[in-house]
């Protein structure tokens, strides 16, 4: 086994325990590449059958490119696929002029609304540990009160794999079957298993996005790469920092504690 | 360079500068991201505090405004040899669940000690967690050798009484460096200012470790983790822990004794003729056996240990205390199983080593205890030295993960 193949052997090990313990689970598709990448770790674990669904929380303000890769996928793959949106707020013109209320109403309260509708209780989520500092902190089973709040000073302990599995009636459990994986990993993974993704990744006139979110909140960042192998390579040996483009972590310092302990993803 | 990606864990006392000699291995190995050090400064002129390195790694509000790391957490540099995953463990004593979920995921660890005030509560604590979790590579540092004038008797006085500790816990480190990590000496780069040191920095040492070998050529231990029935196959998904697997080999589940042949490895899009350690595969087989989760298919010809009585080491990590009255529920690999204390044999703290109390009726928050169990079921076990993966458990009391156990003799 070399080290693609152990990181996806611990994943693959994650999300089966997660659905062993939850039978009201999804997986969390923002059609990203780690998200994808979850997805194609969870067809692996199933053998190609995913039993629970897949949800895509749309904020009305992501890249056409998204909807049509999303469709286009989900058929494919046979998944089920939830589209959570939070209609109420869009109708109120909630957008991106202030960064914390619009994360907050179109992404999280969007999440908590579907969750609730689908009495889900738990969430398999793409998150990695090199992504933000914040991140770098969390549990692989990790449990959000009824406020979807993360109690960060107190989490349960981890070892050995195992994982806290049952929780009480009001929290829900955050699992994160990638947190061990970089993004460099994503990318050679990405392309060892030639895995589809969104060509909103790829170099047009020397400027990518690294990170996709929001159209109106993900700035490009300069770079040549407009193939995987290129990406790689840029990626051994670039020093700018993946979320650079993504608007809402720097608006000031704890921007991403202040989202993640509120319910973000 | 090559694939290798060894895990390290950094433990010590609070404030002896585990963080901080973290910030200096990334600073060093030139693994910052760009931006990161201006954000720090940022960050630090806010808070009107000189530039802190730890500010790399302790990115709570709470942990950078009160200089103490909260949670473990991992970053990732490399040498010129290969990757690392670097581990930081909280060194604050109300925090040692989370070094302990730290430790337990290292091959490796650097105890690191303030050179000025020598071994404390923590050190001794961390060290003797790293022992119980059967860490053999450990790297000593004594650190803040620029308080101390760079002394060299300053560090063989603290060196000498570390290794007395270590000694008396059965750990040996395989070295001892004087370092500072404020202003890196020895991390990275030599230290000009200790000309008496001739041996390795923290770098050249970590690149002499190993990663820990995959258990292939152990028995086959593969317990079952769930059953799949997509369609007309029924598939036993699991992880093998231990040993091989081939296409026809005759297999025996224990606890249950059930015995049959493995008619097909399963993978995504495919089948494969063998499997080893360290996979995630699934199997169907040659009878028709209503198997369950919890399971072990084993070869015949070398069998683990089927038992409901055994002594381990345990580490209590929860608030409440664990009384010896109570049932409780083990879980061991997939395993789930309720069980009794029938005797706490005895009970140290885990920092003085004492021994607080033979025949004790509860284990406190931070005691160690070695004591003897009766689960209501059978279990397969392994004597922790043998294989890992089936010698340790935790205990689960109020819907967490409250205790660490280590299988010591059945």
């Amino acid at each position: 086994m070399d080290h693609l193949d152990e990181l996806e052997s611990k994943s693959i090990y994650i999300i089966r325990e997660a659905y062993k313990q939850f039978k009201d689970i999804a997986m969390l598709w923002s059609i990203g590449k780690d998200s994808t990448a979850l997805l194609w770790l969870c067809r692996k674990a199933f053998f190609g059958k995913i039993p629970f669904p897949v949800m895509h929380i749309d904020t009305g303000y992501k890249f056409k490119k998204i909807y049509e890769f999303r469709d286009k996928y989900a058929k494919e793959w046979n998944l089920k696929l939830i589209v959570g949106k939070n209609e109420e707020a869009l109708k109120a013109g909630v957008g991106p002029k202030d960064k914390l209320e619009c994360c907050s109403k179109l992404k999280t309260e969007a999440l908590k609304l579907t969750m609730a509708n689908r009495q889900l209780k738990a969430l398999l989520l793409g998150i990695r540990r090199d992504e933000h500092g914040i991140r770098a902190k969390e549990r692989v089973f990790s449990p959000r009160n009824q406020d979807f709040k993360w109690n960060y000073k107190d989490q349960p302990p981890e070892l050995w794999d195992q994982f806290k599995t049952k929780q009480t009636a009001e929290q829900h459990l955050r699992i994160h079957p990638m947190l061990h994986w970089t993004e460099l990993d994503i990318w050679e993974y990405i392309r060892r298993e030639n895995i589809p993704i969104t060509d909103l990744y790829f170099a047009k006139d020397g400027m990518r996005l690294r990170s996709i979110g929001c159209e109106c909140c993900c700035n490009p960042v300069p770079s040549e790469a407009d193939t995987v192998d290129k990406m790689i390579e840029e990626l051994k040996t670039t020093k700018v920092s993946e979320r650079s483009g993504r608007a809402q972590d720097k608006e000031k310092a704890y921007m991403m504690q202040k989202l993640r302990s509120l319910g973000y993803m | 360079m090559n694939d290798e990606h060894m895990r390290i864990v950094i433990v010590g006392h609070v404030d002896h500068g585990k963080s901080t000699l973290i910030g200096r291995l990334f600073f060093d190995t030139d693994s910052l991201p760009d931006g990161k050090m201006d954000e720090i400064k940022k960050v630090c002129e806010q808070l009107g505090r000189d530039v802190e390195f730890a500010y790399v790694l302790d990115h709570l509000q709470e942990e950078r405004e009160q200089s103490v790391t909260i949670d473990t957490t991992q970053m990732f540099f490399k040498t010129k040899k290969r990757h690392y995953v670097i581990i930081d463990a909280p060194g604050h004593v109300e925090f040692t669940k989370n070094m302990i979920t730290g430790a337990s995921q290292a091959e490796a660890a650097i105890l690191i000690v303030d050179g000025e005030e020598g071994v404390q509560e923590q050190t001794k604590r961390h060290a003797y967690i790293l022992g119980m979790l059967g860490l053999k590579q450990v790297i000593a540092v004594i650190n803040k050798m620029d308080l101390v004038d760079y002394k060299q008797e300053r560090f063989e006085k603290v060196r000498e009484d570390l290794l007395k500790f270590l000694d008396s816990i059965n750990i040996k480190p395989t070295y001892v460096i004087p370092i500072s990590a404020k202003e890196g000496d020895n991390v990275a780069k030599k230290s000009e200012k200790m000309s008496w040191y001739n041996g390795m920095t923290i770098l050249e040492s970590l690149d002499t470790f190993s990663i820990n070998e995959r258990p292939i050529n152990k028995p086959l231990r593969y317990p079952i983790q769930d059953v799949y029935k997509f369609d007309e196959k029924r598939i036993l998904a699991g992880r093998i822990e231990s040993g091989l697997m081939k296409k026809g080999d005759e297999i025996v589940f224990l606890p249950s004794g059930k015995e049959t042949k493995i008619k097909s490895i399963e993978v995504f899009e495919g089948q494969k003729e063998t499997a080893e350690a360290g996979e995630c595969i699934g199997i169907t087989l040659e009878h028709p056996l209503f198997i369950d989760r919890g399971e072990v298919a084993c070869k015949k010809n070398e069998l683990p240990i089927v038992a409901d009585r055994f002594t381990a080491n345990v580490f209590w990590m929860a608030k409440q205390p664990f009384d010896s009255s109570e049932t409780i529920i083990l879980k061991c690999a997939t395993q789930e199983v309720e069980c009794n204390i029938e005797k706490i044999n005895k009970k140290l703290d885990s920092s003085t080593l004492k021994v607080i109390g033979d025949d004790a009726d509860e284990l406190k928050e931070r005691e160690v205890g070695e004591i003897s169990f009766k689960t209501k079921e059978p279990i397969v076990i392994e004597n922790f030295n043998d294989i890992q993966e089936l010698g340790r458990f935790v205990l689960v009391k109020n819907q967490d993960v409250s205790a660490g156990g280590i299988i010591t003799q059945k």
